[in-house]
């Protein structure tokens, strides 16, 4: 078990670091000493205040966005048996994203948007999962559902393609383009905690299942000759990785790459059991996104967007990573 | 000695497709009961009816005297046991996870193994000999010692009634040797019902109390394997010529199986 120690040591000590560092850079930072003060209330100038009400929020979005991706990422890639899945496979974040791109184009206000962009997801996945019982028949039905995700998230694609094309050049298409990338630069302590409770709620679902999780890795028929119902289990799964994904989207936007990616860090540091592999992710998920848009406060004159950061940051680490682990487990 | 596994009528296939009727036999406590048959003969397709992952066309399967239709997939585990062919990849579980994944159907829901059900899991690795593999992935075994892996799981699900796709199958002579011991094992020393299927007639002869041949979409048998397995038989279903003959081994005479290739 010296790996999973291990693992586990470099998961929280990797968070550690990202939230001091968040604190500690930015316009106004906090020194980790300051910080002491500030949660003992000694402190409650200046610091304090853009603590509690700028920097906190900001820091605990990040990890409710970066723990959910990732854990969903984590439970999709094992339940499907596919190292390319990620939690938008099912339409999720089409769905969100169309949502989401309707608010802006109809000048809904701020919580509106993140109201119809976490419908969206949830309704996109519930009429994946409806198409593919329809369609079903004798077929495999994992490679069915995953194709009926597929299906309709390259119509979402489509509608807000012309919701783009349709929008206001100005003001309307940049809004949507940035949504689009994902920031957390606008997220307030309202819209996080309105958000919380599903992102809770669906990695708290993802993590009492993540034992039976595994036994879908062995693939249907096996996992059916174990005596366990696959097709109720991997709906509790799905619902619950939607939950978390749809809510983090609405909050956060379409952050690309951290479900895809993430999982795999964390599955090259802890081996692929998703008992540990689940709550790794989270960790490092939310490590990796509070670092990210850590960066995307100070690196440039303006925000940039985290799916720009996500990808031109995750993809040489997880190119080396890849390196490098070559002899350890399956993808 | 008791039915556990009954078939009565059935006919197996995929859609409307029939691949193999007619097929009836009964499986008791502490018999092997082997199934031959050339690839794509439906082998795998009634293994498949057998364990209820697809339904029956025709007839019925019986679990212990219910039906199998009837059951939940929980009660099918409590009652038949599967263990796959021991296919290489998959993910690097060490072997002891693997084999208490075998507790699922006796687990809740919501619950992972706890103690007992991980000495359970080492019981069975030990009982199969290989309890020095626990901590080891899986896919670092050998493809013998990940079969003997694979049935420790069957074991802890604590099923009276075994089946085994081509347990034998891409292992060396020896381990093909050990693996068909613990088959023998399993149901002579632990009262287990057995149905194995397996592509060596020799070993159906090795191990088996009654053998039956799927081939053209009908079923031959069950009956004493030495009765079934016949060059005749054996020309008809594979296309190739066999003996059979009795042979002198420190145990006592046994009748052996061995192919004839026709020189070039």
């Amino acid at each position: 078990m010296r790996r999973g120690a291990l693992a586990w040591g470099v998961g929280v000590a990797a968070l550690v670091v990202a939230v001091l560092g968040a604190l500690a850079v930015g316009r106004f930072p906090i020194a980790p000493g300051q910080l002491w003060a500030i949660l003992t209330g000694t402190e409650t100038g200046t610091p304090a205040i853009v603590f509690w009400n700028i920097r906190a929020p900001r820091v605990g979005a990040a990890i409710l966005v970066g723990a959910s991706l990732a854990a969903a990422g984590a439970a999709f890639q094992g339940m499907f048996r596919n190292p390319l899945a990620s939690p938008d496979l099912l339409g999720v974040s089409a769905g969100a994203s169309l949502g989401a791109v309707l608010g802006i184009f109809l000048g809904l206000p701020v919580a509106a948007v993140q109201g119809l962009a976490f419908a969206g997801g949830i309704a996109a996945v519930a009429a994946v999962a409806a198409l593919s019982s329809v369609v079903r028949g004798q077929g495999d039905p994992v490679l069915v559902l995953i194709l009926a995700g597929i299906a309709l998230g390259a119509l979402m694609g489509a509608a807000i393609s012309l919701l783009k094309i349709l929008a206001d050049p100005y003001n309307q298409l940049p809004a949507i383009t940035f949504w689009l990338l994902g920031t957390l630069s606008a997220a307030t302590r309202e819209d996080i905690l309105a958000a919380a409770p599903a992102a809770l709620l669906g990695l708290v679902v993802l993590l009492l299942l993540r034992w039976r999780l595994n036994l879908l890795t062995l693939g249907e028929d096996e996992a059916r000759a174990l005596g366990v119902n696959t097709t109720a289990l991997r709906a509790f799964a799905v619902a619950g990785a939607t939950l978390a994904t749809a809510a983090v989207t609405a909050l956060a936007g379409a952050v690309g790459w951290i479900g895809l990616v993430v999982p795999h860090m964390a599955r090259m540091l802890g081996g692929p059991d998703l008992r540990r592999l689940i709550p790794l992710s989270a960790l490092l998920g939310a490590a990796f996104l509070l670092a990210v848009d850590t960066l995307a406060r100070v690196a440039g004159r303006t925000e940039l967007p985290l799916g720009i950061l996500t990808a031109v940051l995750g993809t040489p680490l997880f190119l080396w990573l890849l390196v490098r682990a070559r002899r350890g487990g399956a993808a | 000695m008791t039915t556990l596994l009954a078939a009565q009528g059935l006919s197996v296939g995929h859609g409307r497709r029939v691949v193999a009727a007619g097929i009836s036999f009964t499986l008791e406590t502490g018999q092997v009961l082997s199934l031959l048959g050339p690839n794509g003969g439906g082998k795998t397709t009634l293994l498949r009816t057998l364990l209820g992952l697809i339904p029956a066309l025709a007839g019925e399967v019986r679990l212990d005297a219910a039906p199998l239709a009837s059951l939940s997939r929980r009660e099918v585990a409590h009652r038949l046991a599967y263990v796959p062919q021991a296919a290489p990849g998959g993910f690097a579980y060490a072997a002891r996870e693997v084999v208490a994944m075998g507790r699922a159907a006796r687990l809740p829901l919501l619950a992972a193994p706890g103690a007992r059900d991980l000495a359970l899991a080492e019981a069975a690795l030990d009982r199969l000999g290989i309890s020095h593999l626990a901590d080891r992935p899986v896919t670092e075994l050998s493809g013998g010692e990940r079969q003997l892996v694979l049935i420790a799981r069957a074991l802890v699900q604590d099923a009276r009634c075994l089946v085994l796709d081509e347990p034998t199958a891409s292992l060396d002579f020896g381990n093909q040797a050990r693996v068909l011991r613990e088959v023998r094992a399993l149901a002579v020393r632990d009262g287990l019902a057995v149905l194995m299927t397996t592509h060596h007639p020799d070993h159906a002869l090795l191990v088996a109390d009654a053998a039956m041949l799927l081939h053209g979409g009908a079923m031959t048998g069950p009956m004493p394997p030495a009765d079934l397995i016949t060059p005749a038989r054996l020309r008809a279903a594979y296309g190739v010529d066999a003996v059979v003959g009795a042979l002198a081994t420190p145990q006592g005479e046994r009748l052996v199986c061995a192919p004839l290739v026709a020189p070039p």
